[in-house]
């Protein structure tokens, strides 16, 4: 079975071949944000094929709260090997998923020299949360953000139609 | 306590998993940026190479290999710790050339090609080109360079999977100019 330090690898080096890409390409005004979607939307198609494998055997949610505390701990320890460590909301759709040693991130300083890059390598697991929670039901809005390296908060919106 | 142990072989083969489906959904967004598929194998040799020489650190400090003596027992390493170490197999060595410098690397199973289907309009992909390009960076950081190919792929129809290594040279290290 796949080591699970190939992973952290790959997705180190598809960020920065998806930045590298967009640079060579030379369309500067937008390059930011498509990098950023386009790492977004492939944890997304990976999110709901992984949700798939993880659920097939587990009865159904009660509901969302159920659902986010699946996602804090067995998901969670299932790809990043650990809980989230703080989860909290306000009742009425939103959720702050806290993760202070988030694993994409460990490997890099922990002062703040890299902290302006960082949100690179979040991107894809905003995806991987909002591919998991719409192949459960849950439409939403994952954005993510850190203020100290390493520990990060993942804001979790679900869209009521 | 069993059922404690239950979730980490699980969370194991999930985290294959994550890898597997990371690698698809990577290859399936080079296959949308380029047009044609050289292209985007020649992208995966890339990405492949520069985690090689990154990958070949992790290796060397976990498994407690020493310097390998020659190229067969280069290539006996490659398949039975590093392989094994990573992705769980461990392929064959076989098909020595005369000189000694080219071997193949028989994979009964490829996890990356788990859950893989090749479409009909891309049928010169390479589809693990990723492995070959890793293969070649970290040999390239233990000072040899090697040229690596697959010369066989379950997912274009043949019945093995079978990469072809060959050593081209050993690279010796170069001292900055000015140095005695």
């Amino acid at each position: 079975m796949a080591d699970d330090v190939l992973f952290e690898f790959l997705h180190m080096e598809m960020v920065s071949h998806i930045y590298k890409d967009q640079a060579s390409r030379g369309e500067m005004d937008k390059d930011r944000a498509t990098c950023v979607s386009t790492l977004e939307g492939m944890g997304f198609r990976v999110g709901q094929g992984l949700i798939e494998r993880f659920t097939k055997d587990s009865p159904s949610f009660k509901d969302d709260l159920d659902v986010m505390k699946f996602i804090c701990k067995d998901f969670w320890i299932n790809v990043f090997r650990k809980q989230i460590d703080n989860l909290r909301t306000n009742h009425q759709g939103t959720y702050v998923l806290q993760d202070n040693k988030f694993a994409l991130l460990t490997q890099f300083s922990s002062g703040k020299q890299y902290l302006e890059e960082a949100p690179k390598y979040l991107a894809y697991s905003c995806g991987l949360v909002r591919g998991a929670l719409s192949n459960l039901g849950m439409d939403c809005v994952v954005t993510a953000e850190i203020s100290l390296m390493a520990s990060c908060k993942f804001q979790v919106v679900i869209q009521k139609i | 306590m069993s059922r404690q142990s239950n979730r980490t072989t699980d969370s194991k083969k999930m985290n294959a998993e994550l890898f597997t489906l990371t690698y698809g959904a990577l290859v399936t967004q080079l296959c949308k940026d380029y047009e044609n598929d050289e292209e985007v194998n020649k992208q995966l040799d890339k990405m492949g190479y520069n985690i090689g020489v990154r990958l070949i650190e992790d290796f060397l400090a976990r498994s407690s290999v020493g310097r390998c003596q020659d190229f067969r027992e280069t290539a006996d390493v490659i398949a039975k710790v590093a392989f094994k170490m990573y992705l769980g197999i461990t392929p064959s060595v076989t098909n020595w050339s005369p000189a000694g410098d080219e071997f193949s690397l028989i994979l009964e199973s490829n996890p990356l090609v788990d859950f893989v289907e090749l479409p009909d309009n891309h049928s010169s992909l390479v589809y693990s080109n990723l492995l070959c390009g890793v293969l070649r960076g970290a040999l390239e950081m233990v000072q040899m360079a090697v040229d690596v190919k697959f010369a066989q792929d379950t997912l274009r129809g043949d019945n093995i999977t079978e990469i072809r290594m060959k050593f081209i040279k050993r690279i010796e290290e170069n001292l900055p100019a000015g140095d005695e």
